[in-house]
């Protein structure tokens, strides 16, 4: 038997900009086995619901994260939306499905160009973030911010788009897709890049349900789960199929959330057809009074709000379970057997956000 | 396949010759903001009835306001440009404009009062 | 489309039993959270199934011990070391322990109610 040595590894990374951290059990090159630990951007944020009043934790709840900061405001309102029995006019319902799957656009190419980085294809990363600066200055054009929108609110949303705004977004996304036709080709098809995702990190479908895997994780081991089903939001008059890759390994993870791209183009293009005319807010009234689990999907997959009032204008609980919470125990399974040099792609393949779930 | 490689690559090498630049000539040609940016919060100081609404809705305790002196004043550096205090104010007498807050070395307020009319 | 989304609360008894059987009929572990009431703390437990989610819920007064589902759902160490860590509930054999190091911070159970 080889000897077996730990390597600590993170929280600073060349690769990898979250603050992650991992003791990584080797045999030769091999790892057996890791440990993960987070801690280091702890901030409490769940705590400062029981401070702040309900309607002003929105803007809370949204700089939680940089890049998932949309949709941890959306879930916040619409849990607390669903303990309150509000009901949001559909222009809103529209709005938000269009600014959510923009930030699934920005959200994905920013992973594309992180693991075209990881794999030390430089030419690529600039390319994937050059297309996302496009869909970030549409959000600075619609919400007047490129990473933090503030356009939630609980009963609506804050901002409109008018029809000159719709048509421009229409245009860019017609360009981001025109530009992106090159770039599936390189990921999918270039060598290079075949050879350093290809089989590794498999995790087997039966795996992944026991793990607990959410979202891209979980649907490129087979696993047929799209939270946008359960119809939340405006996606309930939308056509959204999950997008299922069956192998398991990295390269899995890498086309279905390039398919989920141009699945995001399709849903835009669908929603602005469809965008009725009306309010965008309603009067909301009263405290909230309940508990709520909401459900939506995130980027990186699944996130839970929970949110508990208890009629006063301060909630006594507010919990968020972020993807990729979920997703780190999977991430150790599929560390094991793989060989060092891969860590940091593994890593990177779960799209970890620390930042999120250490809240 | 090889030929048409060859010629994208030749194209666009000779494009980006001739091409202007993707950047600015940023502090000589200044940035282009969009409208709807939240860039900072002004006030139309001479409307403002100190009600304290704004102060009340920061969700990062970035505004004060001292009804009896007719101040208000914002911490810069706390304020998240969230625009929840533009949103909440009765009288319609804060803005939020384009254009980030000017950097500093040390963290400051700035104050406004209000002109006395009596 | 309407999907399950219940909260049904069971005792401290009745909890283990209840987690197995969720395991046997292959539900997937979604998130456990800690909420402090009166005296103690709400622990909730949530699977789903395709879309069907459901939620086991019990009080835990006072220190009582919690046993930890690691030995299960082996996905439930995080979480579980986030509950006991912030809110101080009394969680034992979660495999593996973090011991108050999953977050480095320096108050001890931030999260817990003072008197």
């Amino acid at each position: 038997m080889a000897k077996r040595s730990i390597v600590p590894f993170g929280p600073q990374h060349p690769v990898l900009p979250e603050p992650v951290h991992l003791d990584l059990v080797l045999e030769d090159e091999t790892v057996v086995g890791a440990v993960p630990s987070i801690g280091y951007v702890h901030r409490g944020l769940e705590s400062l619901v029981k401070k702040r009043d309900f309607k002003q934790y929105v803007y809370i709840a949204e700089r939680i994260c940089g890049i998932c900061s949309c949709g941890h405001g959306l879930g916040y309102c619409m849990a607390v939306e669903n303990v309150m029995g509000i009901e949001v006019p559909d222009r809103a319902r529209y709005l938000r499905v269009i600014w959510v799957e923009m930030s699934r656009i920005h959200s994905h190419l920013l992973w594309l160009g992180l693991l075209a980085d990881a794999l030390g294809f430089e030419s690529l990363f600039m390319e994937s973030w050059r297309i996302r600066e496009k869909i970030l200055d549409m959000f600075d054009e619609t919400t007047g911010g490129r990473i933090i929108h503030s356009v939630n609110k609980v009963g609506g949303v804050q901002k409109d788009m008018d029809s000159s705004m719709l048509r421009h977004l229409l245009e860019t996304i017609k360009d981001i897709e025109r530009e992106m036709k090159p770039l599936v080709d390189t990921f999918l098809q270039d060598y290079t890049v075949q050879s350093r995702l290809k089989g590794t990190g498999i995790l087997k479908k039966d795996d992944a349900i026991l793990l607990g895997a959410v979202g891209p994780m979980l649907r490129a081991s087979g696993v047929e789960y799209d939270t946008r089903l359960l119809g939340y939001g405006a996606y309930k008059d939308l056509s959204v199929e999950p997008i299922v890759s069956g192998d398991g390994d990295s390269y899995g993870r890498c086309e279905v959330r390039l398919k989920e791209l141009f699945q995001s183009f399709d849903l835009i293009r669908e929603a602005i057809g469809k965008i009725p005319e009306g309010d965008i807010q309603t009067p909301v009234k009263g405290n909230p009074s309940g508990e709520y689990f909401m459900r939506i999907e995130q980027p990186r997959g699944e996130a839970i709000y929970y949110v508990k009032g208890n009629g006063t204008k301060f909630l006594d609980r507010f919990r968020l379970r972020t993807p990729t919470t979920s997703n780190i125990p999977p991430l150790v399974e599929t560390l094991k057997g793989c060989q060092l040099a891969d860590v940091p792609v593994l890593i990177l393949t779960i799209d970890p956000c620390i930042s999120c779930t250490e809240r | 396949m090889e030929k048409a490689r060859a010629f994208t690559l030749a194209g666009r090498m000779l494009k980006n010759l001739f091409r202007e630049p993707a950047t600015t000539q940023y502090p000589f040609a200044l940035a282009d903001y969009p409208e709807r940016m939240r860039g900072h919060v002004r006030i139309e100081i001479n409307d403002c009835i100190s009600c304290g609404l704004c102060m009340r809705s920061c969700p990062s305790d970035a505004i004060a306001v001292d009804r009896k002196a007719g101040t208000w004043t914002i911490e810069r550096f706390d304020c998240v440009q969230c625009g929840s205090c533009v949103s909440v104010c009765p009288k319609k007498c804060l803005f939020m404009e384009k254009g980030y807050t000017e950097p500093d070395s040390v963290k400051k307020s700035e104050t406004f009062t209000k002109l006395q009319t009596e | 489309m309407e999907y399950e989304n219940d909260i049904r609360e069971i005792n401290a008894r009745q909890f283990f039993p209840a987690i197995v059987k969720m395991r046997t009929e292959k539900w997937r572990l979604v998130q456990i959270c800690a909420t402090t009431v009166e005296g103690g703390f709400e622990m909730s437990y949530s699977f789903c199934k395709g879309y069907d989610m459901r939620t086991y819920r019990f009080v835990a007064y006072g220190d009582e011990e919690v046993a930890s589902i690691t030995q299960i759902y082996p996905c439930a160490f995080l979480q579980e070391n986030e509950a006991k860590e912030l809110f101080g509930v009394n969680i034992t054999h979660i495999k593996p322990d973090y011991k108050d190091k999953l977050y480095r911070i320096d108050v001890e159970t931030p999260f817990k109610e003072k008197e």
